[in-house]
């Protein structure tokens, strides 16, 4: 949020907190796209431009553990199917860093596939942006409604139950627009359809 | 010097323009229409060339190196123009480019104090705002790209850099036609439209002496010129008239004639989805007995220079104008070009036009993107456009920072706030228990409304579910005390 918002001095603690915190971790689970897109693409600048080396030495060693949470399950651990069950049609937005930044392919879709019960459904015009965008939602907020209204309607067209994503900024801004113009289409993140055991909880929104 | 671009410095900031371009219907539709159909026959034609990729490496590698050597390729080129019978002429910033122009045609007009000149391919000349120069000065000038006449004849603003009339339908071209060259009878069928158009225009390129070109390309080695276009007036811009100036930014040399393979293979795809396009002249100098006999070529900084020490914002200048990145751009999708208010639209002209003039009169224009990389994707020359945009954000930022209403500034607190509980879990967790406590007057059924500040933004048009009583910090400790706590 601060790096992107423009505010570059003020993300650099940040970095140096997370390199402290998962210095040690074996592999960093991210559950959104987007956190990890900022990670790859901007850590090791921010760290260049710190002038200090050993900092930058650890940002560079963390950087290849960290992984979005798809990337982890279909890339590094291989698995495509977790044993879930979720007896609801789906439609899945593909982010836009996960898409062009992270290149996560069609790993998403692998892992849903796998879930018992679901009905995929393909989103049209999936790969257009949401208009989240971070403080984009709120400094443009006008550009940013008008996307979310084309958003809204390519996913209202797949009479989808459900709407997922690997990013909850995206479905934040999804589920805004959908909820206050009375739709029942909920959104989840992938992680929470893939922690579905059993449909009839899922479905009382209880998983 | 005074470095103007466009109307830029009168324009209002992008949301206010933005929410006036939303409000137009026929507008969006137009915008949307156009920019589906030249995605998707771009797309066709980029999906048949599998060596693509490489192409785009080697246009932005050939473009990188010029930029990198800018003195030796200009001079390179003012040389072997001039020895072929042009006559090259520098312009630090737009009134040297329009004094230049303006003593040219006077130059080449002495028997008529209020001449036309005819125009072709010449966005650089928006920048400057040459029509607006020379009709100050009694001469007139006669736009002949299609598009850029439905634009003058409409006393119209461009709104995309290569589509100028995008946001026009055909029944709003026939409406200023019908008007401006006297024709109640005109249908909308594209063919009247054209013949209109043309026996308007052929009229004009047969009796004007001076005309003023853009250029896609010139190029060191030879000191050629090169303009691709589809309608063939610009061959006739650039073979009929006496006189010819044309006008280029200094970032449009390129070394060699070899690179246009380059070139010429990724422009045409990217900017109108066509393999070639139909007209491609190129010229060298003067040819006695064959078109102008008289060349000029203006070679225009007016802020590019400035873009050179800095190796991300030198990217910005690779830029061959295609247009890939607005019809690429949701954004633009939602807006059209005129709410950028520059000619230089959509994600490009949000990088170009606030570097250009120093960010004085655009400072809202990097923020008009989500960073959703759209653009980058499609770039033939590969210019990382959202990171450019990030570093401009980061320069208006620190300007920001460094005036005391700037740091006094409902953002740049909430930022500092932010930033300061990122770094303290404990205050962290204590601002998440008051946020939940303070909630509730905002909360209904579970959804946070009116909140107040920059969330009412938010709120203002979306749902914004309610923090939850537990959050997932203490689910997780719980979990860590064992199952019975689940």
């Amino acid at each position: 949020m601060h790096y992107n918002t423009g505010y570059h001095r003020e993300a650099v603690p940040l970095v140096r907190r997370f390199v402290e915190i998962f210095r040690d971790a074996e592999a960093v689970c991210v559950p959104s796209a987007s956190c990890v897109a900022m990670m790859r693409e901007h850590y090791v600048m921010m760290a260049e431009a710190e002038n200090d080396p050993p900092f930058l030495a650890e940002v560079r060693s963390l950087l290849p553990r960290v992984f979005e949470f798809s990337e982890l399950l279909v890339n590094r651990l291989r698995t495509t199917d977790v044993g879930a069950t979720f007896a609801h049609s789906v439609t899945y937005h593909p982010s836009c860093h996960s898409l062009r930044m992270l290149h996560v392919g069609d790993a998403p879709i692998q892992l849903l596939n796998q879930v018992r019960g679901l009905d995929l459904r393909e989103l049209p015009r999936k790969e257009q942006c949401c208009g989240f965008g971070g403080t984009f939602a709120v400094k443009n907020p006008d550009v940013s409604l008008a996307m979310l209204g084309e958003k809204e309607a390519c996913v209202l067209e797949t009479n989808a139950e459900v709407v997922t994503a690997l990013d909850n900024s995206c479905l934040m801004q999804i589920y805004g627009g959908l909820h206050r113009a009375g739709s029942a289409v909920r959104t989840m993140h992938i992680a929470e359809i893939l922690a579905s055991e059993n449909s009839a909880s899922s479905a009382a929104g209880a998983a | 010097m005074s470095i103007v671009v466009g109307k830029t410095s009168a324009a209002p900031a992008f949301p206010i323009a933005a929410k006036k371009a939303l409000a137009n219907d026929q507008l969006r539709r137009n915008v949307a229409h156009a920019t589906n159909v030249i995605r998707t026959k771009r797309a066709i034609r980029v999906e048949e060339m599998p060596d693509w990729e490489q192409l785009r490496d080697a246009g932005s590698a050939v473009k990188q190196h010029t930029l990198a050597h800018l003195d030796h390729y200009l001079t390179e080129f003012e040389r072997n123009c001039t020895r072929a019978g042009g006559t090259v002429h520098w312009a630090r910033d737009a009134d040297e480019a329009n004094r230049i122009a303006i003593a040219l045609i006077r130059e080449h007009s002495s028997d008529n104090p209020n001449p036309d000149v005819i125009k072709v391919k010449t966005m650089t000349s928006d920048e400057v705002q040459m029509n607006h120069a020379l009709e100050a000065v009694g001469i007139t000038p006669i736009e002949t790209d299609l598009a850029d006449m439905i634009v003058q004849l409409g006393n119209d603003e461009p709104s995309h850099i290569v589509v100028p009339a995008l946001h026009r339908n055909r029944f709003e071209i026939r409406d200023i036609f019908r008007d401006k060259m006297s024709k109640p009878e005109l249908t909308e069928n594209p063919e009247d439209l054209t013949a209109a158009a043309r026996s308007y225009l052929r009229e004009r390129f047969l009796r004007t002496k001076i005309a003023i070109s853009g250029a896609n390309f010139a190029i060191a080695e030879t000191g050629t010129v090169c303009v691709v276009e589809s309608e063939g007036n610009g061959r006739m811009c650039v073979t009929l008239p006496e006189v010819l100036i044309t006008l280029i930014g200094i970032e449009k040399v390129i070394p060699t004639f070899n690179d246009l393979e380059v070139f010429l293979q990724i422009l045409p795809r990217s900017a109108t989805g066509e393999r070639m396009n139909p007209y491609n002249s190129l010229w060298t100098g003067v040819t006695p007995g064959d078109g102008p006999q008289a060349f000029h070529i203006i070679l225009l900084d007016n802020g590019r220079t400035k873009l050179l020490h800095d190796e991300l914002e030198r990217e910005t200048l690779q830029c061959i104008r295609c247009g890939a990145c607005l019809n690429a751009c949701p954004v633009y999708r939602e807006t059209g070009g005129q709410a950028y208010g520059s000619i230089y639209a959509g994600p490009i002209g949000a990088i170009l036009s606030p570097q250009l003039q120093n960010l004085e009169h655009s400072r809202s224009l990097p923020y008009a993107s989500t960073l959703c990389g759209a653009c980058y994707e499609v770039c033939p020359v590969k210019i990382n456009i959202p990171e450019v945009l990030i570093h401009l954000r980061g320069q208006i930022v620190r300007e920001d920072q460094a005036t005391f209403t700037g740091k006094l500034a409902v953002e740049n607190v909430a930022m500092q706030v932010a930033a300061h509980l990122f770094q303290h879990p404990k205050r962290y967790e204590a601002a998440m228990r008051a946020a939940r406590l303070g909630q509730g007057i905002f909360e209904k059924n579970g959804q946070l409304q009116n909140l107040p500040g920059m969330a009412g933004a938010w709120t203002k048009s979306r749902d914004l579910r309610a923090i939850p009583k537990q959050s997932f910090r203490d689910w997780w400790k719980q979990r860590e005390k064992g199952p019975q706590a689940k």
